[in-house]
Protein backbone atom coordinates (compact mmCIF):
# COMPACT_ATOMS: atom_id res chain seq x y z
CA UNK A 1 0.00 0.00 0.00
CA UNK A 2 1.31 3.45 -0.90
CA UNK A 3 1.88 5.71 2.11
CA UNK A 4 2.84 9.24 3.12
CA UNK A 5 4.70 10.02 6.33
CA UNK A 6 4.12 12.88 8.75
CA UNK A 7 6.94 13.57 11.19
CA UNK A 8 5.74 15.33 14.34
CA UNK A 9 7.80 18.10 15.92
CA UNK A 10 9.11 15.70 18.56
CA UNK A 11 10.28 13.28 15.87
CA UNK A 12 7.45 10.73 16.14
CA UNK A 13 6.51 9.43 12.70
CA UNK A 14 2.94 8.78 11.58
CA UNK A 15 2.26 6.86 8.40
CA UNK A 16 -0.96 7.38 6.49
CA UNK A 17 -2.41 5.61 3.48
CA UNK A 18 -1.94 7.54 0.29
CA UNK A 19 -5.33 8.42 -1.16
CA UNK A 20 -4.91 9.68 -4.71
CA UNK A 21 -6.70 12.96 -5.37
CA UNK A 22 -7.02 13.91 -1.70
CA UNK A 23 -5.02 16.75 -0.26
CA UNK A 24 -2.39 16.05 2.37
CA UNK A 25 -4.61 17.89 4.86
CA UNK A 26 -7.56 15.63 4.05
CA UNK A 27 -5.39 12.55 4.39
CA UNK A 28 -4.10 13.75 7.78
CA UNK A 29 -7.42 14.79 9.28
CA UNK A 30 -9.24 11.80 7.76
CA UNK A 31 -6.74 9.36 9.30
CA UNK A 32 -6.45 11.12 12.66
CA UNK A 33 -2.82 12.23 12.25
CA UNK A 34 -2.23 14.63 15.19
CA UNK A 35 -0.99 18.19 14.67
CA UNK A 36 -2.96 19.14 11.56
CA UNK A 37 -6.18 21.07 12.14
CA UNK A 38 -7.46 22.30 8.77
CA UNK A 39 -9.90 24.74 10.36
CA UNK A 40 -10.96 26.45 7.13
CA UNK A 41 -11.78 23.18 5.38
CA UNK A 42 -9.07 23.40 2.72
CA UNK A 43 -9.14 26.95 1.36
CA UNK A 44 -5.65 28.08 2.43
CA UNK A 45 -7.39 30.57 4.69
CA UNK A 46 -6.46 29.59 8.26
CA UNK A 47 -2.86 28.42 8.23
CA UNK A 48 -3.53 25.44 10.51
CA UNK A 49 -2.23 22.67 8.21
CA UNK A 50 1.34 23.90 7.91
CA UNK A 51 3.84 21.20 6.86
CA UNK A 52 7.48 21.34 5.81
CA UNK A 53 8.22 19.17 2.82
CA UNK A 54 11.36 17.01 2.83
CA UNK A 55 14.03 18.36 0.48
CA UNK A 56 13.99 15.36 -1.82
CA UNK A 57 10.23 15.75 -2.38
CA UNK A 58 9.89 19.49 -2.89
CA UNK A 59 10.31 19.30 -6.66
CA UNK A 60 7.49 16.73 -6.82
CA UNK A 61 5.05 18.66 -4.60
CA UNK A 62 6.09 22.05 -5.89
CA UNK A 63 6.62 25.16 -3.79
CA UNK A 64 3.95 27.20 -2.03
CA UNK A 65 1.68 29.49 -4.00
CA UNK A 66 1.20 33.22 -3.30
CA UNK A 67 -2.04 32.44 -1.51
CA UNK A 68 -0.29 30.01 0.84
CA UNK A 69 2.52 32.51 1.30
CA UNK A 70 0.04 35.08 2.61
CA UNK A 71 -0.85 32.82 5.54
CA UNK A 72 2.50 31.09 6.10
CA UNK A 73 4.30 34.42 6.16
CA UNK A 74 2.65 35.06 9.54
CA UNK A 75 4.09 31.90 11.12
CA UNK A 76 7.39 32.22 12.94
CA UNK A 77 8.11 28.62 11.97
CA UNK A 78 7.84 29.20 8.21
CA UNK A 79 10.71 27.61 6.26
CA UNK A 80 11.77 27.48 2.63
CA UNK A 81 9.85 24.25 2.02
CA UNK A 82 6.77 25.20 4.05
CA UNK A 83 3.41 24.43 2.45
CA UNK A 84 -0.20 24.35 3.48
CA UNK A 85 -1.14 20.67 3.38
CA UNK A 86 -4.58 21.48 2.00
CA UNK A 87 -2.96 22.77 -1.19
CA UNK A 88 -0.84 19.67 -1.82
CA UNK A 89 -2.97 17.23 -3.80
CA UNK A 90 -1.51 13.77 -3.60
CA UNK A 91 -0.86 11.57 -6.64
CA UNK A 92 0.32 7.97 -6.92
CA UNK A 93 3.79 9.24 -7.72
CA UNK A 94 4.06 10.52 -4.17
CA UNK A 95 4.37 7.11 -2.52
CA UNK A 96 6.86 7.59 0.32
CA UNK A 97 6.36 11.38 0.56
CA UNK A 98 7.67 12.73 3.84
CA UNK A 99 6.71 16.03 5.52
CA UNK A 100 7.55 17.50 8.92
CA UNK A 101 5.15 19.36 11.19
CA UNK A 102 5.95 22.63 12.95
CA UNK A 103 5.79 22.82 16.73
CA UNK A 104 2.54 24.80 16.60
CA UNK A 105 -0.17 25.50 14.08
CA UNK A 106 -1.27 29.12 13.78
CA UNK B 1 -23.12 68.06 5.50
CA UNK B 2 -22.94 71.85 5.17
CA UNK B 3 -19.89 73.68 3.92
CA UNK B 4 -18.80 74.89 7.37
CA UNK B 5 -18.72 71.30 8.50
CA UNK B 6 -16.53 70.38 5.55
CA UNK B 7 -14.09 73.17 6.37
CA UNK B 8 -13.79 72.00 9.93
CA UNK B 9 -13.28 68.40 8.84
CA UNK B 10 -10.58 69.40 6.38
CA UNK B 11 -8.90 71.56 9.00
CA UNK B 12 -8.98 68.69 11.48
CA UNK B 13 -7.60 66.24 8.92
CA UNK B 14 -4.78 68.56 7.98
CA UNK B 15 -3.94 69.29 11.59
CA UNK B 16 -3.96 65.58 12.36
CA UNK B 17 -1.59 64.90 9.46
CA UNK B 18 0.86 67.56 10.56
CA UNK B 19 0.85 66.82 14.24
CA UNK B 20 0.76 63.03 14.03
CA UNK B 21 4.49 62.83 14.58
CA UNK B 22 5.00 65.78 16.91
CA UNK B 23 2.16 66.15 19.36
CA UNK B 24 1.76 63.57 22.12
CA UNK B 25 -1.12 61.25 21.56
CA UNK B 26 -3.17 62.32 24.59
CA UNK B 27 -3.12 65.95 23.40
CA UNK B 28 -4.28 64.85 19.97
CA UNK B 29 -7.22 63.04 21.52
CA UNK B 30 -8.08 66.15 23.46
CA UNK B 31 -7.88 68.35 20.37
CA UNK B 32 -10.15 66.03 18.43
CA UNK B 33 -12.57 66.01 21.33
CA UNK B 34 -12.71 69.81 21.48
CA UNK B 35 -13.28 69.97 17.75
CA UNK B 36 -16.09 67.47 17.96
CA UNK B 37 -17.66 69.28 20.90
CA UNK B 38 -17.53 72.59 19.04
CA UNK B 39 -19.30 71.02 16.08
CA UNK B 40 -21.93 69.53 18.35
CA UNK B 41 -22.56 72.82 20.16
CA UNK B 42 -22.78 74.66 16.86
CA UNK B 43 -25.44 72.18 15.77
CA UNK B 44 -23.22 70.84 13.03
CA UNK B 45 -23.09 67.30 14.27
CA UNK B 46 -25.84 65.41 15.99
CA UNK B 47 -24.96 62.37 18.05
CA UNK B 48 -26.66 59.19 16.91
CA UNK B 49 -29.08 57.80 19.51
CA UNK B 50 -30.82 54.45 19.27
CA UNK B 51 -34.13 53.87 21.00
CA UNK B 52 -35.33 50.33 21.48
CA UNK B 53 -38.60 49.32 19.85
CA UNK B 54 -40.06 45.84 19.35
CA UNK B 55 -38.59 44.26 16.21
CA UNK B 56 -41.22 42.58 14.02
CA UNK B 57 -40.79 38.99 12.84
CA UNK B 58 -38.65 38.78 9.71
CA UNK B 59 -41.52 37.37 7.64
CA UNK B 60 -43.44 40.63 8.21
CA UNK B 61 -40.72 42.88 6.78
CA UNK B 62 -40.16 43.43 3.03
CA UNK B 63 -36.88 41.79 2.03
CA UNK B 64 -35.40 45.05 0.78
CA UNK B 65 -35.96 46.72 4.15
CA UNK B 66 -34.39 44.07 6.35
CA UNK B 67 -31.86 45.82 8.59
CA UNK B 68 -29.68 43.45 10.59
CA UNK B 69 -27.59 46.38 11.88
CA UNK B 70 -30.29 47.18 14.43
CA UNK B 71 -28.36 47.08 17.74
CA UNK B 72 -31.31 45.47 19.57
CA UNK B 73 -31.47 42.37 17.32
CA UNK B 74 -29.51 40.20 19.72
CA UNK B 75 -31.33 41.36 22.85
CA UNK B 76 -34.69 40.58 21.27
CA UNK B 77 -33.59 37.21 19.96
CA UNK B 78 -34.28 38.24 16.37
CA UNK B 79 -30.87 38.05 14.74
CA UNK B 80 -30.99 34.34 13.95
CA UNK B 81 -34.47 34.32 12.36
CA UNK B 82 -33.53 37.37 10.28
CA UNK B 83 -30.22 35.82 9.18
CA UNK B 84 -32.01 32.58 8.28
CA UNK B 85 -34.31 34.49 5.94
CA UNK B 86 -31.42 36.37 4.34
CA UNK B 87 -29.41 33.16 3.82
CA UNK B 88 -32.37 31.54 2.07
CA UNK B 89 -33.76 34.44 0.07
CA UNK B 90 -30.98 37.01 -0.35
CA UNK B 91 -27.58 35.69 0.70
CA UNK B 92 -25.90 38.79 -0.76
CA UNK B 93 -28.36 41.42 0.41
CA UNK B 94 -28.38 45.16 -0.19
CA UNK B 95 -29.91 47.60 2.27
CA UNK B 96 -30.21 51.05 0.70
CA UNK B 97 -30.75 53.02 3.89
CA UNK B 98 -29.62 52.54 7.46
CA UNK B 99 -28.22 54.70 10.26
CA UNK B 100 -24.82 53.50 8.98
CA UNK B 101 -25.53 54.22 5.34
CA UNK B 102 -26.18 51.61 2.65
CA UNK B 103 -24.48 48.24 3.06
CA UNK B 104 -24.32 44.70 1.69
CA UNK B 105 -24.88 41.77 4.04
CA UNK B 106 -23.06 38.51 3.32
CA UNK B 107 -24.72 35.75 5.35
CA UNK B 108 -23.67 32.34 3.96
CA UNK B 109 -20.56 30.57 5.25
CA UNK B 110 -18.93 30.00 1.85
CA UNK B 111 -19.55 33.56 0.70
CA UNK B 112 -18.12 35.03 3.92
CA UNK B 113 -14.98 32.95 3.52
CA UNK B 114 -14.66 34.08 -0.10
CA UNK B 115 -14.86 37.76 0.87
CA UNK B 116 -12.55 37.35 3.86
CA UNK B 117 -9.82 35.71 1.77
CA UNK B 118 -9.87 38.30 -1.00
CA UNK B 119 -8.21 41.45 0.39
CA UNK B 120 -7.37 42.60 -3.15
CA UNK B 121 -11.06 43.22 -3.80
CA UNK B 122 -12.47 43.65 -0.30
CA UNK B 123 -10.44 46.08 1.77
CA UNK B 124 -10.38 46.18 5.57
CA UNK B 125 -9.48 49.89 5.44
CA UNK B 126 -10.16 52.30 7.01
CA UNK B 127 -12.27 50.64 9.74
CA UNK B 128 -13.95 47.28 10.35
CA UNK B 129 -17.19 48.20 12.16
CA UNK B 130 -20.27 49.64 10.49
CA UNK B 131 -19.68 53.28 11.35
CA UNK B 132 -16.55 55.42 11.56
CA UNK B 133 -14.65 55.72 14.82
CA UNK B 134 -14.57 59.31 16.16
CA UNK B 135 -10.79 59.34 15.80
CA UNK B 136 -8.66 58.21 12.86
CA UNK B 137 -6.72 55.75 14.94
CA UNK B 138 -4.74 53.25 12.88
CA UNK B 139 -4.85 49.56 13.68
CA UNK B 140 -3.64 46.60 11.67
CA UNK B 141 -7.01 44.82 11.76
CA UNK B 142 -8.07 47.70 9.49
CA UNK B 143 -5.03 47.69 7.20
CA UNK B 144 -4.47 45.74 4.01
CA UNK B 145 -1.30 43.86 3.13
CA UNK B 146 1.58 44.64 3.05
CA UNK B 147 1.40 47.23 5.86
CA UNK B 148 -0.85 44.93 7.86
CA UNK B 149 1.64 42.05 7.72
CA UNK B 150 4.53 44.12 9.07
CA UNK B 151 2.58 45.47 12.02
CA UNK B 152 0.92 42.22 12.92
CA UNK B 153 4.15 40.26 12.81
CA UNK B 154 5.72 42.74 15.21
CA UNK B 155 3.26 41.98 18.00
CA UNK B 156 1.86 38.52 17.36
CA UNK B 157 4.70 36.81 19.23
CA UNK B 158 3.15 37.75 22.54
CA UNK B 159 0.16 35.50 21.90
CA UNK B 160 2.02 32.90 19.85
CA UNK B 161 1.55 29.32 21.04
CA UNK B 162 5.17 29.13 22.22
CA UNK B 163 4.65 32.00 24.64
CA UNK B 164 1.32 30.61 25.77
CA UNK B 165 2.91 27.36 26.85
CA UNK B 166 5.07 29.37 29.22
CA UNK B 167 2.07 31.24 30.51
CA UNK B 168 -0.33 28.35 30.98
CA UNK B 169 0.41 27.73 34.65
CA UNK B 170 0.13 31.42 35.49
CA UNK B 171 -3.22 31.64 33.72
CA UNK B 172 -4.41 28.53 35.52
CA UNK B 173 -3.43 29.93 38.94
CA UNK B 174 -5.35 33.12 38.23
CA UNK B 175 -8.43 31.22 37.06
CA UNK B 176 -8.28 29.00 40.14
CA UNK B 177 -8.10 32.04 42.37
CA UNK B 178 -11.19 33.56 40.75
CA UNK B 179 -13.19 30.34 41.00
CA UNK B 180 -12.16 29.59 44.59
CA UNK B 181 -13.58 32.92 45.69
CA UNK B 182 -17.03 32.54 44.15
CA UNK B 183 -20.05 32.28 46.47
CA UNK B 184 -21.91 28.97 46.42
CA UNK B 185 -24.69 29.96 48.86
CA UNK B 186 -26.30 32.64 46.69
CA UNK B 187 -26.61 33.69 43.04
CA UNK B 188 -24.06 36.16 41.67
CA UNK B 189 -23.32 37.92 38.39
CA UNK B 190 -21.17 35.57 36.32
CA UNK B 191 -20.23 38.33 33.85
CA UNK B 192 -18.77 40.56 36.55
CA UNK B 193 -17.20 37.94 38.79
CA UNK B 194 -15.89 35.44 36.25
CA UNK B 195 -15.90 36.53 32.61
CA UNK B 196 -14.74 40.12 33.11
CA UNK B 197 -12.40 39.23 35.95
CA UNK B 198 -10.51 36.48 34.14
CA UNK B 199 -10.16 38.39 30.86
CA UNK B 200 -9.09 41.53 32.77
CA UNK B 201 -6.39 39.61 34.63
CA UNK B 202 -5.18 38.06 31.39
CA UNK B 203 -4.95 41.40 29.61
CA UNK B 204 -3.07 43.00 32.48
CA UNK B 205 -0.62 40.11 32.37
CA UNK B 206 -0.05 40.31 28.61
CA UNK B 207 0.43 44.06 28.67
CA UNK B 208 2.32 44.11 31.98
CA UNK B 209 -0.23 46.70 33.03
CA UNK B 210 -0.45 47.57 36.76
CA UNK B 211 -2.41 44.62 38.12
CA UNK B 212 -4.44 46.57 40.66
CA UNK B 213 -5.70 48.89 37.90
CA UNK B 214 -6.75 46.13 35.52
CA UNK B 215 -10.43 47.10 35.68
CA UNK B 216 -9.55 50.20 33.69
CA UNK B 217 -8.65 48.02 30.73
CA UNK B 218 -12.14 46.54 30.73
CA UNK B 219 -13.75 49.95 31.08
CA UNK B 220 -11.72 51.51 28.25
CA UNK B 221 -12.39 48.58 25.98
CA UNK B 222 -16.16 48.64 26.53
CA UNK B 223 -16.36 52.41 26.19
CA UNK B 224 -14.27 52.62 23.02
CA UNK B 225 -16.02 49.75 21.21
CA UNK B 226 -19.49 50.93 22.22
CA UNK B 227 -20.06 54.18 20.32
CA UNK B 228 -23.48 54.67 18.76
CA UNK B 229 -21.87 55.87 15.52
CA UNK B 230 -19.63 52.81 15.25
CA UNK B 231 -21.65 49.88 16.53
CA UNK B 232 -25.03 51.18 17.70
CA UNK B 233 -23.87 51.13 21.31
CA UNK B 234 -24.47 53.41 24.28
CA UNK B 235 -21.15 55.20 24.76
CA UNK B 236 -21.54 58.96 24.95
CA UNK B 237 -19.06 60.80 22.74
CA UNK B 238 -17.55 62.66 25.69
CA UNK B 239 -16.91 59.34 27.43
CA UNK B 240 -15.29 57.95 24.31
CA UNK B 241 -12.76 60.77 24.17
CA UNK B 242 -12.11 60.68 27.90
CA UNK B 243 -11.51 56.92 27.88
CA UNK B 244 -9.30 57.16 24.81
CA UNK B 245 -7.30 60.01 26.35
CA UNK B 246 -6.86 58.13 29.59
CA UNK B 247 -5.78 54.99 27.78
CA UNK B 248 -3.30 57.01 25.76
CA UNK B 249 -1.80 58.71 28.83
CA UNK B 250 -1.52 55.46 30.76
CA UNK B 251 0.21 53.60 27.97
CA UNK B 252 2.56 56.46 27.15
CA UNK B 253 3.62 56.41 30.80
CA UNK B 254 3.94 52.63 30.76
CA UNK B 255 5.99 52.79 27.54
CA UNK B 256 8.46 55.32 28.94
CA UNK B 257 8.63 53.55 32.29
CA UNK B 258 9.48 50.25 30.69
CA UNK B 259 12.08 51.82 28.43
CA UNK B 260 13.71 53.50 31.43
CA UNK B 261 13.69 50.29 33.47
CA UNK B 262 15.31 48.35 30.66
CA UNK B 263 17.95 51.01 30.20
CA UNK B 264 18.67 50.77 33.91
CA UNK B 265 19.51 47.12 33.37
CA UNK B 266 16.25 45.34 34.15
CA UNK B 267 15.81 42.11 32.18
CA UNK B 268 13.25 42.57 29.37
CA UNK B 269 9.93 40.90 30.06
CA UNK B 270 7.87 38.98 27.54
CA UNK B 271 4.99 41.41 27.49
CA UNK B 272 3.51 43.29 24.61
CA UNK B 273 5.08 46.68 25.25
CA UNK B 274 8.55 45.16 25.57
CA UNK B 275 7.98 43.22 22.36
CA UNK B 276 7.02 46.39 20.55
CA UNK B 277 10.03 48.25 21.93
CA UNK B 278 12.46 45.55 20.87
CA UNK B 279 11.13 45.00 17.35
CA UNK B 280 12.64 47.13 14.57
CA UNK B 281 9.25 47.76 13.01
CA UNK B 282 7.57 49.06 16.14
CA UNK B 283 10.35 50.42 18.37
CA UNK B 284 9.46 53.99 17.32
CA UNK B 285 5.73 53.45 17.57
CA UNK B 286 5.43 56.05 20.30
CA UNK B 287 6.36 58.70 17.71
CA UNK B 288 3.46 57.59 15.50
CA UNK B 289 0.77 58.36 18.06
CA UNK B 290 -2.35 57.37 16.13
CA UNK B 291 -0.80 54.06 15.24
CA UNK B 292 0.41 53.57 18.80
CA UNK B 293 -3.05 54.23 20.13
CA UNK B 294 -4.70 52.15 17.44
CA UNK B 295 -2.68 49.02 17.97
CA UNK B 296 -3.01 49.11 21.74
CA UNK B 297 -6.74 49.70 21.47
CA UNK B 298 -6.98 46.79 19.07
CA UNK B 299 -5.20 44.41 21.40
CA UNK B 300 -7.21 45.51 24.41
CA UNK B 301 -10.58 45.34 22.66
CA UNK B 302 -9.63 42.16 20.81
CA UNK B 303 -8.71 40.34 23.99
CA UNK B 304 -11.62 41.59 26.02
CA UNK B 305 -15.16 41.28 24.64
CA UNK B 306 -14.42 38.16 22.69
CA UNK B 307 -13.17 35.82 25.38
CA UNK B 308 -15.39 37.39 28.01
CA UNK B 309 -18.59 36.74 26.11
CA UNK B 310 -17.50 33.22 25.19
CA UNK B 311 -16.99 32.57 28.91
CA UNK B 312 -20.56 33.65 29.60
CA UNK B 313 -21.97 32.10 26.41
CA UNK B 314 -20.65 28.65 27.26
CA UNK B 315 -22.53 28.65 30.55
CA UNK B 316 -25.72 29.79 28.88
CA UNK B 317 -25.39 27.21 26.09
CA UNK B 318 -24.97 24.37 28.58
CA UNK B 319 -28.03 25.59 30.49
CA UNK B 320 -30.10 25.58 27.33
CA UNK B 321 -28.74 22.14 26.43
CA UNK B 322 -28.48 20.37 29.82
CA UNK B 323 -27.89 16.94 28.25
CA UNK B 324 -24.62 18.35 26.88
CA UNK B 325 -23.46 19.23 30.39
CA UNK B 326 -24.10 15.63 31.44
CA UNK B 327 -22.13 14.45 28.41
CA UNK B 328 -19.28 16.77 29.38
CA UNK B 329 -19.17 15.58 32.98
CA UNK B 330 -19.11 11.97 31.78
CA UNK B 331 -16.22 12.70 29.40
CA UNK B 332 -14.12 15.79 30.21
CA UNK B 333 -11.83 14.99 27.27
CA UNK B 334 -14.52 16.70 25.17
CA UNK B 335 -13.51 20.10 26.57
CA UNK B 336 -11.23 21.02 23.64
CA UNK B 337 -13.90 20.37 21.05
CA UNK B 338 -16.50 22.04 23.24
CA UNK B 339 -14.38 25.19 23.31
CA UNK B 340 -14.62 25.41 19.51
CA UNK B 341 -18.34 24.73 19.71
CA UNK B 342 -18.77 27.52 22.29
CA UNK B 343 -16.93 29.95 20.04
CA UNK B 344 -19.11 28.88 17.09
CA UNK B 345 -22.37 29.01 19.05
CA UNK B 346 -21.59 32.35 20.69
CA UNK B 347 -19.77 34.16 17.85
CA UNK B 348 -18.72 37.00 20.18
CA UNK B 349 -18.09 39.43 17.32
CA UNK B 350 -21.04 39.40 14.94
CA UNK B 351 -19.26 40.70 11.84
CA UNK B 352 -16.34 42.39 10.15
CA UNK B 353 -16.81 45.11 7.56
CA UNK B 354 -15.03 45.45 4.23
CA UNK B 355 -15.14 48.03 1.44
CA UNK B 356 -15.13 47.01 -2.23
CA UNK B 357 -11.98 48.32 -3.91
CA UNK B 358 -13.44 47.81 -7.38
CA UNK B 359 -16.71 46.90 -9.07
CA UNK B 360 -17.27 43.20 -8.65
CA UNK B 361 -19.88 40.56 -9.47
CA UNK B 362 -20.46 38.51 -6.34
CA UNK B 363 -23.13 35.94 -5.56
CA UNK B 364 -25.29 37.11 -8.47
CA UNK B 365 -25.14 40.74 -7.35
CA UNK B 366 -23.21 43.72 -8.62
CA UNK B 367 -21.20 45.33 -5.83
CA UNK B 368 -19.79 48.72 -6.70
CA UNK B 369 -16.44 50.19 -5.81
CA UNK B 370 -16.74 51.92 -2.44
CA UNK B 371 -19.73 49.88 -1.21
CA UNK B 372 -19.69 48.63 2.39
CA UNK B 373 -19.75 44.84 2.62
CA UNK B 374 -20.54 43.25 5.97
CA UNK B 375 -19.50 39.64 6.60
CA UNK B 376 -21.94 38.38 9.22
CA UNK B 377 -19.94 35.73 11.08
CA UNK B 378 -22.90 35.26 13.42
CA UNK B 379 -24.89 34.06 10.42
CA UNK B 380 -22.12 31.98 8.80
CA UNK B 381 -21.80 30.01 12.01
CA UNK B 382 -25.49 29.10 11.83
CA UNK B 383 -25.50 28.29 8.12
CA UNK B 384 -27.27 24.96 7.67
CA UNK B 385 -25.26 24.47 4.44
CA UNK B 386 -22.13 24.16 6.59
CA UNK B 387 -23.31 22.96 10.01
CA UNK B 388 -25.93 20.28 10.53
CA UNK B 389 -28.64 21.36 12.98
CA UNK B 390 -26.74 24.65 13.40
CA UNK B 391 -28.72 26.20 16.25
CA UNK B 392 -28.08 23.21 18.52
CA UNK B 393 -25.13 23.29 20.88
CA UNK B 394 -23.35 19.94 20.45
CA UNK B 395 -20.09 19.65 22.37
CA UNK B 396 -18.82 16.77 20.23
CA UNK B 397 -19.90 18.33 16.92
CA UNK B 398 -17.39 16.87 14.43
CA UNK B 399 -16.75 20.07 12.46
CA UNK B 400 -16.98 22.59 15.32
CA UNK B 401 -13.42 23.71 14.54
CA UNK B 402 -14.57 24.98 11.15
CA UNK B 403 -16.41 27.85 12.83
CA UNK B 404 -15.90 31.26 11.29
CA UNK B 405 -15.64 33.34 14.49
CA UNK B 406 -11.87 33.90 14.07
CA UNK B 407 -12.32 34.99 10.48
CA UNK B 408 -10.31 33.56 7.59
CA UNK B 409 -7.38 34.94 5.62
CA UNK B 410 -4.75 37.46 6.68
CA UNK B 411 -6.90 39.00 9.41
CA UNK B 412 -7.61 35.67 11.10
CA UNK B 413 -7.72 36.25 14.84
CA UNK B 414 -4.20 36.55 16.20
CA UNK B 415 -5.23 35.59 19.73
CA UNK B 416 -7.14 32.45 18.73
CA UNK B 417 -4.90 30.06 20.63
CA UNK B 418 -4.89 32.25 23.73
CA UNK B 419 -8.69 32.43 23.65
CA UNK B 420 -8.98 28.66 23.27
CA UNK B 421 -6.52 28.11 26.09
CA UNK B 422 -8.33 30.43 28.48
CA UNK B 423 -11.64 28.75 27.79
CA UNK B 424 -10.16 25.28 28.09
CA UNK B 425 -8.57 26.09 31.46
CA UNK B 426 -11.78 27.69 32.70
CA UNK B 427 -13.81 24.58 31.93
CA UNK B 428 -11.18 22.19 33.28
CA UNK B 429 -11.21 24.09 36.56
CA UNK B 430 -15.00 24.44 36.66
CA UNK B 431 -15.51 20.70 36.26
CA UNK B 432 -13.14 20.11 39.18
CA UNK B 433 -15.27 22.24 41.46
CA UNK B 434 -18.91 22.35 40.50
CA UNK B 435 -21.66 19.89 39.84
CA UNK B 436 -24.15 22.40 38.58
CA UNK B 437 -23.85 25.89 37.08
CA UNK B 438 -27.39 27.18 36.86
CA UNK B 439 -28.36 30.38 35.06
CA UNK B 440 -31.07 32.22 37.03
CA UNK B 441 -33.51 34.23 34.92
CA UNK B 442 -32.66 35.87 31.62
CA UNK B 443 -29.21 37.34 31.00
CA UNK B 444 -28.93 41.02 30.06
CA UNK B 445 -27.73 41.53 26.49
CA UNK B 446 -25.35 44.24 25.25
CA UNK B 447 -26.81 46.89 22.96
CA UNK B 448 -24.60 46.59 19.88
CA UNK B 449 -24.60 45.33 16.33
CA UNK B 450 -20.98 44.22 16.70
CA UNK B 451 -20.37 42.77 20.15
CA UNK B 452 -22.65 39.80 20.65
CA UNK B 453 -22.50 39.70 24.38
CA UNK B 454 -23.89 39.79 27.88
CA UNK B 455 -24.13 42.63 30.37
CA UNK B 456 -25.25 40.44 33.25
CA UNK B 457 -25.94 36.80 33.89
CA UNK B 458 -27.00 35.58 37.33
CA UNK B 459 -25.68 32.16 38.21
CA UNK B 460 -26.11 29.76 41.14
CA UNK B 461 -23.30 27.27 41.72
CA UNK B 462 -23.61 23.85 43.31
CA UNK B 463 -20.26 22.53 44.59
CA UNK B 464 -19.22 19.00 43.74
CA UNK B 465 -20.20 16.60 46.49
CA UNK B 466 -17.10 15.41 48.29
CA UNK B 467 -17.75 11.66 48.09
Amino acid sequence: MATVTFVAYDGTTHEADLVEGESLMEIATGQAIPGIDGDCGGEAACGTCHVIVDNEWISTTGRRTDQEEQMLDMSSECEENSRLACQVVVSDGMDGLKVRLPEFQM
Amino acid sequence: MNSMDGVLDRALASVQDKVQSRVPVDRQVKAAHLMEKAKRLAGMSKPLVFTEAPIPDPADVPLTQIDVSNPFMNRQGQWYPYFARLRDEAPVHYLAQSPFGPFWSITRYDDIRAVDTNPDVFSAEPYIVLGPPPLDIEMFIAMDPPKHDVQRKAVQGVVAPKNLKEMESLIRERVQDVLDNLPTDQPFDWVERVSKEITGRMLATLLDFPYDQRHKLTYWSDTISGTAEGTGGTTHQDDFYEATGELARSFMALWHDKAARREAGEAPGFDLITLMQTSDDTKDLISRPLEFLGNLTLLIVGGNDTTRNSMSGGVLALNQHPEQFEKLKADPSLISNMVSEIIRWQTPLAYMRRVAKKDVHFGGQFIRKGDQVVMWYASGNRDERQFENPDAFIIDRPNARNHISFGFGVHRCMGNRLAEMQLRILWEELLQRFDKIEVIGEPGYVQSNFVKGYETMMVQLTPKSSD
